[in-house]
């Protein structure tokens, strides 16, 4: 499996560019397209899970210590894991920072 | 072979379609296609044809269930006439970006506006560069023959690409023609079963129609652009085949009274006849003219044009479209183009007539051809509205 389209040649498409290995879609780094990313506060996270089912990515995995992250791979920072924890656990922080 | 009879030229089309044993016909009705399909619905309606026929609500919808039923590995069929084609424009870019060998009869309409019913070629110029294999016919048997060799060609597994057969509007559609049809035995070995090359299936899953990131886009549009022109010899076996079996033979690029000619008029579609009389009498005054008719026009067929056209010191293009403000027709540019490396490079002389339907008789021809013969030098950018009452 490539890591990327650059890799690719003409003779490596099919015939009609179809994608023929299903699942391929996780090789995608959507993280790239970031410009804030969650950062979260583990004192305050109470471990609902609200992040996690929320995600639109399912970018967001849990932790052995019960709390949730992203994976930065994939979160393409959008921000809806901030917007909705109940605690407020989760600051958007600018990737420059 | 089978019976001759004479019939409508658009229920000949329908017959064939049906004796291509079709599974899914998508279409709207359309002026001046409308007979194809209505027949063809009779024909499902009547039990004569086991096919899936869907009475769509639009042309955009005609060709998306095209795009699906032949993705789910269905001989698809659709037919349209200028708006019409017009409205499938988006999907009609699509199908063969997938591969798809949809075939599909464009009754040649002009464009709108004004609005018009009748024939020339300004539809199917305004999708030349769609990526279908894009072919023209003279006459009522050649719309037959074709639609059996348009199922061959698209879904052999190495062109798998869409055909349009382009058939002109009226002149051929409603005129009463004798028509060779093919017996089934003759189809049954022409026309192997569809195979497709992919196939959507849920046991197999994959994604056909992909987005493409700028980083693959450039060579997906490689690779379409290298399998319709690597089509070419399937194209040239095909009809070399059905030579064989119908004693009729086809090629992408036909001569009329080329020998020792010095001026030939070039033509696409049922025109061909008219220029082909017009030709008979200039010879039978003794002027060095014949004609050249393009019968495939993508993949353009650089190498037989230029074969065809050697020696040839003026050529007068019949182009029945205009590309506005820009070179005149769009035949006659692809010419120009094709020509531009010949030596000695033939003059072009581009002349636009037969729009929407204005009768051009062998007078007419004839005419373009003194008009041609009286200049003394022709400008390369030079082209005529024929007949354009100025």
């Amino acid at each position: 499996m490539v890591e990327s389209e650059r890799d690719l040649r003409c003779g490596d498409l099919e015939v009609g560019c179809v994608v023929s290995q299903p699942g391929n879609a996780r090789f995608y780094r959507t993280g790239d397209w970031r410009s804030f990313r969650p950062v979260v506060d583990r004192a305050k996270c109470i471990g609902c899970g609200v992040c996690y089912l929320l995600c639109p990515d399912m970018a967001i995995r849990r932790r052995a210590d019960g709390t949730f992250e992203a994976d930065l791979y994939y979160c393409k920072g959008c921000g809806i894991c901030a917007a909705e924890c109940f605690t407020g656990c989760i600051q958007m922080v600018p990737e420059e920072e | 072979m089978g019976k001759r009879v004479g019939i409508e030229v658009s229920i000949a089309a329908a017959d064939a379609v049906a004796m291509a044993d079709v599974d899914v016909v998508a279409a709207y009705p359309i002026t001046p296609q409308t007979h194809i399909v209505e027949h063809l619905s009779e024909l499902v309606a009547e039990g004569e044809l086991t096919a899936e026929f869907i009475p769509v609500e639009s042309e955009h919808s005609a060709m998306s269930v095209c795009c699906g039923s032949s993705a789910a590995g269905a001989r698809t069929f659709t037919c349209t006439s200028s708006q019409g084609l017009a409205l499938m424009n988006e999907i009609l870019f699509i199908v063969p970006s997938m591969r798809l060998p949809v075939v599909m009869i464009l009754a040649n309409r002009s464009l709108s506006g004004p609005l018009s019913i009748w024939n020339d070629h300004t539809d199917v110029m305004s999708v030349r560069d769609c990526g279908w294999v894009q072919l023209f016919v003279e006459n009522g048997q050649e719309v037959f023959d074709h639609v059996l060799f348009a199922f061959r060609v698209a879904e052999a597994r190495s062109v798998s690409l869409p055909v349009m057969i382009n058939m002109d509007g009226f002149i051929l559609t409603h005129v009463i023609e004798p028509i060779s049809y093919w017996d089934k035995e003759a189809v049954e070995r022409y026309l192997p079963a569809f195979e497709p090359v992919n196939r959507l299936d849920p046991d197999h899953p994959m994604t056909m129609g992909a987005f493409a990131m700028p980083g693959i886009y450039t060579e997906a549009r490689k690779v379409q652009n290298d399998a319709l022109i690597a089509a070419m010899p399937e194209l040239i076996e095909a009809w070399e085949k059905m030579g064989e079996l119908t004693g009729r033979c086809y090629r992408p690029v036909e001569r009329y009274a080329v020998e020792g000619a010095e001026t030939v008029f070039i033509t696409m579609g049922s025109i061909g006849e008219t220029v082909s009389i017009a030709v008979d009498r200039l010879r039978g005054q003794g002027r060095a003219v014949g004609l050249v008719k393009l019968r495939l026009w993508r993949p353009f067929p650089f190498d037989a044009l230029r074969e065809a056209l050697k020696g040839v010191r003026r050529i007068i293009v019949i182009d029945r479209a205009i590309s506005f403000g820009g070179p005149g027709g769009p035949v006659a540019s692809e010419i120009r183009s094709a020509l531009y490396g010949v030596e000695p490079r033939p003059e072009v002389l581009n002349m636009i007539s037969g729009l929407a339907g204005r009768d051009v008789t062998p007078e007419d021809y004839i005419a373009m051809y003194e008009t041609a013969m009286a200049a003394e030098q022709w400008k390369p950018e030079d082209y005529v509205v024929f007949g354009a009452r100025e």
